[in-house]
């Protein structure tokens, strides 16, 4: 999941007595599936909350672009580098969709900009993890896109327009980049011994951070009851969790690589996999901003938005030029 | 680190085939038109998802509101009349 942990800022449950009547009328039509759109009531914490989740979000795609970009120059085939250069490309233009769809809700664009620049918001915990090899940029595809797709494709429905449109647009461009990752897998799974060990190493440091993606366990948390019941989140982190878990097991084995967990056994009862518990020790220091990248990831993104500068500034210059030369004509 | 001024934003509209009208598919922030339809294309176009662009400031779009909705539209839900299945045709003319 690219937003971890989203804040509601309730303490409980609303029962329909206890909501004034707009918010009684605003929780009926979310409860019959109609969209809520930007112009129309809504309770202000579902506004803040879900500004919160889709720029955190929309920040992930900004910062994932890092860690893939990383290979771009080092591609091993021309094709390959064609395909990862789509790849970036397209989580830029999600970070652009997701952005457009918090503008809705009355943030801007450069009060966003600042959040992330500052390292004030939040991104997924998964981008602070560096990409050693090759094989990561195959393992990131497969892993990472998997377990983000997860958890868009039941965003699609999620009640706000905007948030489902933007999650609409993503989810068809998204599939590309989970096939594209677990082709480039097959491939080094099929190779020399040394190829095959890079993936299995890869998914070795993979595995466990794309599992923390989904977020520690909600099933007791308040802020996430609430997003349920606002249905701008669609099912539980362990739900989804497990999901990813039933799903990734048989790909895994399929390209021969051994999933590091000794834990992990098919539990027919169940019928799904049992398997162990995440370190999420890890999670909240990553969080926390001590992961393995954190200061580099944003280092580079503040770099990168300082160097576009006169760009930016010619571009206004430009149309600015422009503006007056139309102007003049007119007088 | 903010800039001093935010580019307007723009509404993007892609026509996808010849024929067919050109759709509302998102927005974007761009300093004038031209650079916005440069924009539009890279953001909303990667996979030919169309033949032509339109952008329009947000600024300049009024819109009807949501609050009104009702008396706005309630005229058109008394007129069953203006859809076709309203009306009975024997089954022995076949279509029409």
């Amino acid at each position: 999941m690219y937003a971890q942990m989203v804040k509601t800022g309730v303490d409980h449950i609303q029962s329909k007595e206890e909501m004034s009547p707009e918010e009684r009328a605003f929780q009926d039509r979310v409860d019959q599936d109609i969209k809520i759109e930007p112009k129309e009531w809504m309770p202000e914490a579902y506004r803040k909350t879900l500004i919160r989740q889709i720029s955190q979000h929309a920040h992930s795609e900004i910062i994932g672009m890092q860690p893939e970009g990383n290979w771009i120059t080092r591609a091993p085939t021309l094709e390959r580098k064609a395909i990862l250069l789509a790849k970036v490309q397209d989580e830029a233009g999600h970070g652009l969709y997701l952005y457009c769809a918090a503008e809705t809700l009355g943030v801007s664009r450069d009060e966003l900009m600042e959040q992330l620049n500052s390292g004030k918001a939040k991104y997924s915990s998964i981008f602070n993890y560096p990409t050693l090899t090759w094989a990561d940029i195959g393992a990131i595809g497969w892993l990472v896109d998997g377990a983000a797709i997860m958890n868009q494709v039941p965003l699609q429905r999620c009640s706000y327009g905007p948030y489902s449109r933007a999650m609409i647009r993503i989810c068809k461009e998204e599939s590309f980049h989970q096939r594209q990752g677990y082709d480039a897998m097959t491939k080094l799974a099929r190779g020399t011994p040394e190829q095959k060990q890079m993936a299995q190493d890869a998914l070795n440091r993979w595995w466990w951070p794309s599992l923390m993606m989904f977020g520690p366990s909600d099933a007791e948390s308040v802020h996430s009851a609430q997003s349920m019941r606002w249905k701008i989140k669609i099912n539980s982190n362990d739900e989804l969790r497990q999901k990813f878990v039933d799903q990734t097991v048989p790909q895994a084995e399929y390209l021969g690589l051994t999933v590091p967990d000794p834990d992990l056994k098919w539990n027919a009862e169940r019928g799904h996999y049992d398997f162990g518990e995440v370190n999420w020790d890890e999670f909240y220091q990553v969080i926390a901003g001590n992961g393995p990248c954190n200061r580099d990831r944003l280092r580079t993104r503040v770099k990168a938005y300082e160097e576009g500068r006169w760009v930016r500034d010619a571009a206004d210059a430009y149309a600015a030029k422009k503006a007056a030369r139309t102007k003049a004509k007119a007088a | 680190m903010t800039d001093k001024k935010e580019w307007p934003l723009w509404e993007v509209f892609i026509r996808s085939q010849h024929g067919l009208a050109h759709r509302h598919v998102g927005s974007l922030h761009a300093p004038d038109a031209e650079m916005a339809i440069m924009n539009a294309r890279d953001v909303y176009t990667r996979r030919n998802e169309g033949v032509s662009i339109w952008v329009v400031r947000a600024s300049d779009i009024a819109a009807s509101s949501p609050s009104e909705k009702g008396p706005l539209f309630d005229p058109a839900n008394s007129k069953v009349y203006r859809h076709p299945t309203f009306y009975e045709i024997p089954e022995e003319l076949g279509h029409m």
